[in-house]
């Protein structure tokens, strides 16, 4: 155990080097966030019907969505491990004493925690204070607030345990760059990465909202504003636990699976 | 021009060595696309229309910024890797050959693998030429095929530009992508949707306005006289080339040799 701690700690400070990459990032979530507020107002003007989300819901979505992009964008993808896998290092990796697949995934954690650290409290900040209705509003409740950090938590690891899938993937696969790409574009869109879920089609979220794309980001910034009441909120957090835990299962299985006949390329 | 389309042939063929993965690595890139056009379409099934526009007609913006975006994206690539020509010297033995320099860094990589989002652009864009309902007079689509151009000079120009920089920060500059990849994303919609600062600019700083907005009101028949300069207007994007060109000069006369 101490032994991950150490890695996640080398991780995490590492990742906090990158500081004036880190205010470039800032600058562009605020265009894309203002961007994003933008659009859906003009959406909204134009049909002021009854909408499954109202604006100022809307707002704080987009906005934690921006400040939190580092945790749960499923392309956030950590590249390291994919040279580790393609160029052969792997072989050194695997002499370590140490779990791999737990090694790997308390690396990933800290790499999407150092840059979300670094980036989250500027926009957090300024969305706060923006004028009414863009704002990030207050928690819904403060059980709410507590059920919103449980299930950030949540969404985390199940976001990470997505993305192992995706690394131990690179090892049935020599050329993988498509099969990444496909795979991680589709947990974006089905997670409410490009449009928040309760936007798309009744008939299709139905069915999203039991997968574990839903899981991800999907959860924690719809209780926050209270968009997801709170009978139903309870039962999405089981949902997130459930699927954590299967995802990570799987990887481990088909981890310990690859490793078994793994061939190291090149010398 | 004749040594470009050398350097076009060496790529072509070095990708064509690895078939499969070129042609996986192009669907992949080119669901990008796919997802951006599946988002659009369910936020008009949801809410109908957005300012007046309709679907068939905001695809029209949409398609023509994205092949523009894919062709300027595959030809300019290596301004995208300018910082690290920069960072490692290379750029030294650029200025030495006795050729253009821009034409030594574009050739220096060439992206095929957008043909993907290039293809599904342009099934957009045929659909929404047959579906949109306008006439198709020979003066629209001329003005549809500027549009195009137009937007292909524009984000070369910003590639430029973006590389023009890395000769005096020795990085690239992450917020330059607000303009390129943040530009392609407002300009899916007619730029008319958003806060009036919006267009005001991007008409005046970064003249996206003229390849997505005027233009697209000249077809759609929304625009209130002076038709030929609605039609005409993606010409004043073509000439952002040429700003763009003088400050890649001035940056080639700043520069100085770095590493090794």
């Amino acid at each position: 155990m101490k032994a991950y701690i150490s890695f996640f700690r080398i991780r995490f400070i590492n990742g906090l080097q990158y500081r004036t990459a880190a205010y470039a990032g800032i600058a562009t979530q605020f265009a894309w966030g203002f961007m994003f507020i933008m659009l859906y107002q003009a959406f909204y003007k134009s049909n002021p019907g009854i909408v499954p989300m109202p604006f100022d819901q809307l707002s704080s979505y987009i906005w934690l969505q921006q400040a939190f992009l580092a945790l749960y964008m499923t392309w956030f993808v950590n590249n390291d491990i994919f040279n580790l896998i393609t160029n052969g290092n792997v072989s050194y990796e695997l002499c370590r004493p140490l779990d791999i697949y737990n090694m790997w995934f308390t690396k990933s954690c800290a790499y999407r925690l150092s840059r979300a650290a670094l980036r989250c409290f500027p926009i957090l900040i300024a969305a706060f204070v923006l004028p009414e209705p863009y704002k990030l509003g207050m928690p819904y409740s403060w059980i709410f607030a507590i059920l919103f950090i449980v299930s950030m938590a949540l969404a985390l690891i199940v976001v990470v345990a997505y993305c192992m899938l995706v690394y131990i993937f690179t090892f049935y696969t020599i050329s993988p760059v498509g099969a990444r790409i496909t795979l991680v574009m589709i947990a974006d869109f089905l997670s409410g990465g490009l449009i928040p879920l309760p936007l798309l089609p009744d008939w299709l979220t139905k069915y999203i909202d039991f997968s574990p794309f839903a899981a991800m980001q999907n959860v924690p910034f719809r209780i926050y504003s209270g968009n997801i009441p709170a009978d139903k909120a309870a039962l999405a957090v089981l949902l997130q636990v459930a699927w954590a835990v299967i995802l990570v299962a799987i990887g481990k299985i088909l981890m310990s699976r690859a490793l078994k006949n793994v061939v190291v390329q090149g010398g | 021009m004749k040594l470009y389309f050398k350097y076009f042939s060496i790529h072509l063929r070095s990708v064509m060595q690895y078939k499969t993965s070129f042609f996986l690595t192009s669907i992949g890139t080119g669901l990008t696309t796919f997802f951006s056009f599946l988002s659009m379409y369910f936020l008009f099934d949801r809410f109908g229309s957005i300012k007046g526009y309709t679907f068939n007609e905001v695809l029209l913006c949409f398609s023509t910024i994205f092949m523009s975006f894919a062709i300027a994206e595959c030809f300019g690539r290596g301004f995208d890797t300018f910082s690290g020509i920069i960072s490692n010297g290379e750029f030294d033995r650029i200025m030495v050959r006795p050729r253009n320099e821009i034409l030594q860094i574009v050739g220096s990589r060439i992206e095929f693998t957008r043909i993907g989002r290039l293809i599904q652009a342009f099934i957009v864009l045929i659909y929404a030429i047959s579906s949109s309902r306008v006439y198709w007079s020979i003066d629209k689509v001329v003005t549809l095929l500027l549009m195009i151009v137009g937007g292909i000079c524009l984000f070369f120009g910003l590639f430029m530009i973006y590389a023009a920089i890395c000769f005096f920060t020795l990085e690239g500059l992450e917020f330059m992508n607000i303009f390129t990849d943040g530009g392609r994303e407002l300009a899916q919609y007619p730029l008319d949707i958003y806060k009036d600062w919006v267009i005001k600019f991007f008409t005046f700083v970064v003249p996206i306005a003229f390849i997505n907005y005027y233009p697209f009101l000249y077809i759609i028949g929304k625009n209130k006289g002076y038709g030929l300069f609605y039609m005409l207007s993606p010409v004043i994007s073509m000439l952002f080339l040429i700003p763009s060109y003088i400050l890649w000069r001035i940056g080639v006369r700043h520069y100085k040799s770095t590493g090794s």
